[in-house]
């Protein structure tokens, strides 16, 4: 009897202190926008419902376990059927779920309407980065974790952000609607900020939908949460919310760049410029697959010293644009511009003792691309 | 209830089956196989079922030892012991294992020894056919676990083995796991066939349908889930088999295929089949509670409906798992609706066995203990379960710790409480002993304590924001994980205690009577302790006594 003594007092405890810790931080978070803070209401009500309906029940049922002990001479009655309690525990719960199912409606029918977008963003997701296009803008680029290996492996101090950050945040203004549109290229993703309480999953040959108001400016952080293969917990989302004048001037920034590169396409480039853009294009792209040291690992092809790819450049540049058909090996033709393949495939070609001397210009990308 | 006799012929038939069968019998103890071949061959319906729970249990460790690796591995952020890769292997083996090798055959099992000895049936309808369902078991584990040893690795793509990650992205081991998870398959029609056929023709005369014990209906009414939805398990294997292999492309976006197709056949299956995992657990529950309540379940036929309802509702609820896919709002209300609606007749149980103890005279032997703990456990996964039925907060709990906390909350303090349970309640039938209630207590207490520090902070880092399937994690998550990861091994240590259970149960204790547990009314408690090789050979007749249950 004790046992159970020690039962109840366990499970209370467990109830009492379950909501304490929950205003701790370690609850849902409330999050920046309407739809998220609707979610967190939702989630809060039908956790008190819960909270009721369990202590009602369970109370009943110690009550009984303390008071109906055998050893406490107990006799067992012999009652059962009622068609009284056993109607109105039927419709009393129906009830309480018509008071859940109505909120939730609501709040879902606000979810599912993307009309009336300022800005539409094209969010791809790619084995194991995101790739993010904003439509109306022709601006896009990749976004990958940039937390080094030595910190997974436990070689140096993990920072705050540990597996939380990103090299090319997706930027977004506050107080204007934003419209997600979602694919994949490769497997199902799922692209996750609990802040902004959008999830939605990425698929190949299909167009997602999603839409957010960010209502405060912030870094806010998530993961992908679809399994996606072996880094499938290195593939963080980080949206950074700007008023609007930052982000028009971070739009003008990134459009000079673009603009920039692109005129770049045409000259001749340097070995070294070459080389440096190059290591950041591999080191955010193909590290995840081949690694940073090239040395490949498992079904991914070591780099390093790969003499079917040193002795033939052309074969190497196919690889690299269209992909090879039937492997994780990706067309980057489609994700990469001019500038980028060529470096990307110049340092592959010189880094690592390949020391090949090859150079591969931009213009020469340019004219297979088109 | 129109009162509703076997029909005769049958009886008459099985009792001359086992007449023949007795004499066989005779041969078999004496010239007849031994040794290994004895339980090759064996078509006794005790032996099998003793087969299939030793088969399960040995899965239950495997399983638990990846489990056991992978919470080694989220014991602190960072990886310490094993690749992604490798992790991935052990997060889909272990659900694969513990799902399709732990506690499908463990209710198998317990079918076995307990449906004909409920009904006053002599054996199993078809008892070669029942050897033969649980020899396929073996072949296909094997053969899953061997893909560990494959090139490329056993299957990394999660136990939900969703396409195109498990088709085009798939290790080549890909095709032995369909392979395996066919042979697994076809053991759990054969053995739903068995037991239907045992249930409706095999009951002793007088036994209507309504005056059978729960565990046989709820077991009735699983084993036609089965029968409805292996097939379609069945036929979602086969497409990803002609996808690697063929060069079809029903999942596979590039060619015209489609990946969200796939879920919905994945999840047409596999909602019914999480049904299938805990109705003979009501069952065993229903058998427990009002033996150590020493009062009759309160409401027998309630039960009966509300069990009825689950498993109609469970074709009708899979797109719940479903719901961040991108579908279109009229499918998610009405599948949030549909959900929403399993909480009332599960409801309905929970509040039967409450009022079930309401003024019993209420012992707490082990059994109890464990179908007590599944009550209170059971009902918390099933509060978590209806905060997921709300689309809108799923778009934040989708995918996280907050669903494995869900699921293995009525999984491991569900069925797999009330498999033990059933085991240390039906062990004085089997053994002739009673299992020793001193190390009975102590496995119920760590099981608890393990079970609850395992799962109850997964729903905190869930709700935090922790994805499922991640070797590795945001320091924010590093003190509940490392709380989980204990109570893990707390958990998967103290089965060893089970096994001792067991082992002194076989070997002595104290002698078990013919109804080892004073208010155990089925008709299980009418034979001897422990159940000779053959019961029932002459059917007992019910048609004389009053009506057991209204
Ligand atoms: C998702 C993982 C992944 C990523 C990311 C990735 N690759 Fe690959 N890569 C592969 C695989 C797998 C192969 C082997 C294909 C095959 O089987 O022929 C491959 C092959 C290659 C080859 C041909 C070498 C050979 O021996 O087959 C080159 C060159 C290459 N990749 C370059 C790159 C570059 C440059 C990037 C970044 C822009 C990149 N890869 C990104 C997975 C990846
Ligand atoms: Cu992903
Ligand atoms: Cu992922």
């Amino acid at each position: 009897m004790r046992m159970v003594l020690a039962w109840v007092t366990g499970m209370g405890a467990a109830f009492l202190l379950a909501p304490a810790v929950y205003a701790n931080g370690w609850n849902m978070p409330v999050g920046v926008t309407e739809i998220s803070q609707d979610i967190y209401s939702l989630h809060m009500a039908i956790f008190w419902i819960c909270v009721v309906i369990g202590v009602v029940v369970f109370a009943v049922m110690f009550y009984s376990l303390f008071r109906y002990r055998r050893s406490q001479g107990a006799k067992a009655d012999n009652f059962h059927e009622n068609t009284t309690v056993e109607v109105l525990w039927t419709t009393i719960p129906l009830l309480i779920l018509v008071g859940m199912a109505l909120p939730a409606t609501a709040t879902l029918q606000k979810m599912y309407d993307p009309s009336g977008a300022d800005l539409d963003v094209m969010v791809t997701g790619q084995q194991w980065r995101w790739h993010y296009e904003y439509l109306d803008e022709d601006i896009s680029f990749t976004s990958s974790m940039s937390t080094p290996g030595t910190q997974i492996r436990g070689e140096e101090e993990r920072a705050d952000e540990y597996l939380l950050d990103v090299d090319n945040p997706l930027v977004l203004p506050v107080d204007q609607k934003v419209r997600f549109l979602l694919t994949s290229d490769d497997v199902i993703h799922s692209w996750w900020v609990p802040d902004l309480a959008v999830k939605q999953d990425a698929i190949p040959g299909f167009v997602n939908e999603n839409w957010v108001r960010i209502e405060e400016p912030g870094i806010y952080r998530g993961q992908c949460t679809e399994l996606c293969g072996k880094d499938h917990a290195f593939m963080p989302v980080v949206v950074h919310a700007m008023e609007q004048d930052d982000y028009e001037e971070w739009l003008a920034d990134r459009k000079e760049e673009a603009e920039a590169e692109a005129n770049s396409v045409d000259r001749e480039w340097e070995m070294d410029e070459l080389m440096e853009r190059g290591e950041q294009v591999y080191g955010s792209v193909c590290a995840t697959c081949h690694q940073d040291d090239g040395s490949g690992s498992g079904e991914f092809p070591a780099l390093a010293g790969n003499e079917e790819m040193l002795d033939d450049v052309d074969w190497h540049i196919d690889a690299v644009v269209n992909g090879v058909s039937g492997t994780p090996m990706a067309a980057f033709g489609g994700n990469l511009n001019a500038v980028e393949l060529a470096s990307v495939i110049t340092y592959e070609r010189n880094a690592w003792d390949n020391d090949t001397g090859d150079v591969v210009q931009p213009s020469e990308i340019q004219e297979l691309l088109e | 209830m129109a009162p509703k006799l076997p029909p005769q012929h049958t009886l008459e038939q099985s009792s001359a089956t086992t007449t023949a069968g007795q004499a066989q019998e005779h041969d078999h103890h004496h010239g007849g196989p031994t040794g290994i071949k004895r339980w090759l061959l064996t078509t006794n319906h005790k032996e099998i079922g003793t087969l299939y729970l030793l088969f399960s249990l040995s899965m239950f460790f495997i399983g638990g030892i990846f489990a056991l690796v992978v919470r080694a591995e989220l014991f602190q952020p960072g990886l310490q012991l094993v690749e992604p890769e490798f992790f991935n292997q052990m997060t889909t083996m272990h659900g694969l294992i513990m799902v399709f090798g732990a506690v499908m055959p463990a209710f198998v099992g317990l079918a076995n020894w307990m449906i004909p000895l409920q009904v006053g049936a002599p054996d199993m309808a078809l008892p070669r056919l029942n050897n033969f369902s649980f020899w396929l078991l073996p072949v296909a584990f094997g053969l899953l676990l061997s893909t560990l040893f494959m090139p490329g690795g056993a299957p990394n793509f999660g136990w939900t083995f969703y396409a195109p990650l498990s088709t085009d992205y798939g290790p080549p081991s890909t095709t032995f796991f369909i392979f395996s998870l066919h042979i697994a398959g076809i053991s759990s029609i054969l053995g739903a066939i068995n037991i239907i056929a045992t249930i409706l023709n095999m009951r002793a005369p007088g036994m209507r349908m309504m005056d059978m014990p729960l565990f046989v209906w709820t077991w009735l009414i699983t084993a036609f889930l089965l029968i409805a939805v292996m097939p379609v398990l069945a036929g979602v294997i086969t497409m990803m088999l002609m996808d690697i292999n063929f060069g079809t492309s029903f999942f596979d976006a590039g060619g015209g295929g489609d990946p969200v197709l796939f879920q919905h056949l994945f999840w047409f299956f596999g909602h019914p089949e999480v049904y299938i995992m805990i109705l003979p657990a009501f069952g065993i529950v229903s058998a427990i509670v009002p033996a150590f309540a020493r009062k009759p379940l309160f409401g027998y036929a309630s039960m009966v409906y509300a069990t009825a309802s689950i498993a109609i509702l469970s074709f009708l609820v899979w797109v719940h798992h479903m719901f961040v896919v991108g579908l279109p709002l009229a499918a998610e209300l009405f599948f949030m609706y549909t959900t929403m609606l399993i909480a009332v007749p599960t409801g309905v149980k929970v509040f039967n066995w409450v009022t079930t103890l309401f003024r019993g005279s209420i012992t707490f032997e082990t059994p109890m203990l464990f179908a007590l703990a599944f009550i209170v456990m059971f009902t918390i996964g099933g509060f978590s379960g209806l905060m997921l039925a709300i689309v809108p907060a799923d778009f934040q709990y989708h995918d996280t710790y907050f669903v494995v906390a869900h699921f293995h909350y009525v999984l491991v303090p569900g069925a797999v409480f009330a498999i033990i349970a059933g085991a240390y309640y039906w062990l004085p039938k089997w053994t002739g002993h009673y299992p020793d209630e001193r190390l009975g207590r102590w496995h119920f207490w760590l099981s608890v304590i393990g079970v609850n520090l395992t799962f109850f902070p997964m729903h905190f880092s869930g709700l935090a924001g922790m994805p499922r399937r991640i070797p590795d994690y945001a320091l924010q998550f590093a003190d509940f994980n490392m709380v989980s990861s204990i109570g893990g091994f707390i958990f998967g240590v103290s089965q060893l205690l089970f096994i001792a259970v067991l082992i002194k149960c076989v070997r002595g204790g104290e002698k078990a009577p013919a109804k080892a547990w004073d208010g155990a009314e089925d008709l299980e408690w009418t034979v001897p302790s422990p159940a000779p090789l053959h019961t029932f050979e002459t059917p007992p007749d019910l048609t004389s006594q009053a009506p057991q249950r209204h």
